[in-house]
């Protein structure tokens, strides 16, 4: 694990990629910085961070595009997998070599409220809160693109996944707000989202028993749970796409709690896809 | 050192490796055979672990090699078609990171890496970046790789493909020489190459195991007796009533000649005797100098076309 890690830092240190992108992120952040901090002169170094998070749609492609679709393309893939290391350990150093890389731009970052104290009053606890929700923001977006740079072998359709996944995430509150309050209109949402789970089932396995069985149950349990106790469906679709929401969950900190929750939230968005990359390689493997 | 039990594997419909079964003995070279597209490279890719088979078993020195991946894996340096080489990385900086993925103790690397260097003849390219390599030295550092950590079994992929003769002829003394130590598998459809290097031949066709013997034996056993091809000086009844006199010999055959006042024939000969003693004697005593007196076995060449000719009429029979 320790070997790969160590070349994927390599690889990006003495490579473009990894100056490009953590000096855009610096770009971006330093903007933002000047425009709010210093010339407007607010000691609130959190919401600068929040309104830079639209970054990560641009620079977390670039960074994870290559990851794995690279090695796939150039059959690197082959030393890797037929090497004594095990596939789990060959995903998690990779994924800790860049999570280094995107760490020395959030040390930097790091600098700045320090910077802001030589000023005036800052309240160092609530930059520091934004600064952590920062990292993890990051490292979770990290983890989305680590997932689809698995799935393809070509790095433009990496990248391009990657972003368009990272943009539903990042405008799902105006996605949110298509859908009514009421528990009828999440009722049918939950249905549709049944019959398509009842799909993909069927696009993996092929099999129409258990489809029909799953799809069944699905719908089944949506349609009774409506009638039992249709007040639990109020609102219910705006709830489950707001997890989808990686930024939402970043909120809290640039309000200054250290939010427990989110950084569950965020280490969980993590751990699903590392899993998910780990699958698809052995996925692969086994097809 | 390798058992391979019942080994199939499926890409949905089309079966690419059909119901293998071979063990590989330890510190002989083993030679896969086979024309393209009959399952060498997915054979070995499962013999590697790199993909899983769809039934059967793969033991590497008694590990299951998806049960236990780590420690089958470790018994194995693997060349694969391609070589997986980083272009953005020099010789010497490829070669550490290989040999830190198979966990080498430390103290050892550096002289492990420059032994192997020294046995592939890389020294020279230590520090050149490995994009601007020629394709023959790629395919050594690829070489080098697997060699690292002298890992029992050897597997390589067509190690000679798009080598130029000297370097073909190198490579080759190279895994002869490496067939003292370790146990080698190489892949290949070029004839020559397996006759000249393996102990042992494999040949493959469309995923199944159509005959497994050493060169020699397998030369021999396609022309079932031992034959001679002569050409003498002298008058055709002359010369039969000569060899007359010689034992064991079972039939003689008799063709014109290119070669002006001299006949040509093709001499069966009953068992292992070797006869060109006396069949040279009896002509010798008859005054009919030879001209030409070679024996034929069927070369590789033909054996291969022989056997895997026969299985596609026996599919196209299956098939009406």
């Amino acid at each position: 694990m320790l070997a790969i890690y160590k070349k994927e830092v390599k690889s990006y240190l003495t490579s473009m990629v990894g100056y490009v992108f953590m000096a855009f992120i610096l770009l971006i952040l330093g903007i933002y910085f000047t425009a709010y901090n210093l010339n407007y002169a607010t000691p609130d170094f959190g919401a600068t961070l929040s309104s830079v998070t639209f970054i990560f749609l641009i620079i977390t492609p670039v960074l994870t595009m290559r990851i794995l679709a690279e090695e796939k393309k150039n059959k690197t893939d082959q030393l890797l997998f037929t090497s004594p290391v095990a596939v789990w350990k060959i995903v998690l150093g990779k994924y800790l070599g860049m999570v280094t890389i995107y760490v020395i731009p959030v040390i930097i970052a790091a600098c700045y409220p320090l910077i802001m104290g030589k000023y005036g009053t800052v309240s160092y606890p609530m930059a520091y809160t934004a600064v952590i929700g920062f990292f993890f923001l990051g490292c979770a977006n990290i983890a989305v693109g680590l997932f689809l740079s698995s799935v393809t072998e070509s790095q433009v359709i990496a990248a391009v996944l990657t972003f368009g996944v990272l943009f539903c995430s990042y405008v799902m509150n105006g996605i949110e707000s298509f859908f009514s309050q009421t528990a009828v209109s999440s009722m049918l949402a939950f249905v549709v989202i049944g019959i398509i789970i009842a799909f993909i089932v069927y696009q993996m396995t092929r099999d129409a028993i258990l489809t029909g069985v799953v799809g069944v149950i699905l719908v089944g349990v949506t349609v009774v749970l409506y009638f039992v106790k249709s007040s639990l469906f109020e609102g219910a679709i705006q709830k489950v796409l707001d997890l989808l929401a990686i930024a939402n969950h970043f909120d809290n900190f640039v309000g200054g709690i250290l939010d427990v929750t989110g950084i569950v939230y965020m280490l969980s968005v993590i751990c699903i896809f590392v899993f998910l990359t780990i699958q698809s390689i052995q996925k692969r493997r086994w097809s | 050192m390798i058992e391979v039990r019942n080994l199939v594997k499926k890409y949905g419909n089309h079966v690419a490796v059909d119901h293998l079964n071979f063990t590989v003995e330890k510190g002989k070279i083993y030679g896969f055979l086979g024309p393209n597209g009959a399952g060498k490279s997915t054979t070995m890719n499962m013999i590697t672990g790199y993909i899983a088979s769809t039934e059967g078993d793969i033991l590497i020195d008694g590990h299951n090699i998806l049960e236990e991946p780590e420690k089958a894996k470790k018994c194995i340096g693997y060349l694969p078609e391609l070589p997986p080489l980083y272009q953005d990385m020099t010789v010497m900086e490829y070669l550490k990171f290989v040999a830190e993925l198979k966990s080498i103790p430390k103290a050892e690397i550096e002289k492990n890496i420059s032994e192997v260097m020294s046995t592939t003849k890389l020294e020279e390219m230590k520090y050149r970046l490995i994009k601007n390599l020629s394709k023959g030295y790629k395919q050594r550092v690829g070489l080098a790789q697997a060699l690292l950590g002298y890992p029992e079994i050897i597997i390589l992929d067509e190690p000679t493909v798009g080598l130029d003769p000297k370097q073909i002829i190198e490579i080759r003394d190279l895994i002869k020489s490496l067939g003292e130590k370790h146990t080698v598998i190489l892949s290949s459809h070029i004839l020559s190459e397996v006759s000249a290097v393996c102990d042992h031949v494999l040949i493959i066709d469309r995923g199944r195991l159509v005959a497994s013997d050493s060169p020699e034996n397998l030369s021999k056993v396609m022309t079932g007796a031992n034959s001679l091809e002569l050409t003498v000086k002298g008058p055709e009844e002359e010369i039969r009533k000569a060899l007359d006199m010689v034992d064991n010999i079972e039939e003689l055959i008799y063709h014109e000649s290119m070669v002006k006042d001299a006949c040509d024939f093709t001499v069966k000969i009953a068992g292992d005797q070797d006869v060109r003693e006396n069949i040279f004697f009896a002509l010798a005593e008859a005054k009919y100098p030879i001209l030409k007196m070679q024996s034929t076995n069927m070369t590789l060449e033909e054996v291969f076309l022989k056997l895997t000719d026969s299985g596609e009429e026996k599919e196209d029979a299956g098939d009406i």
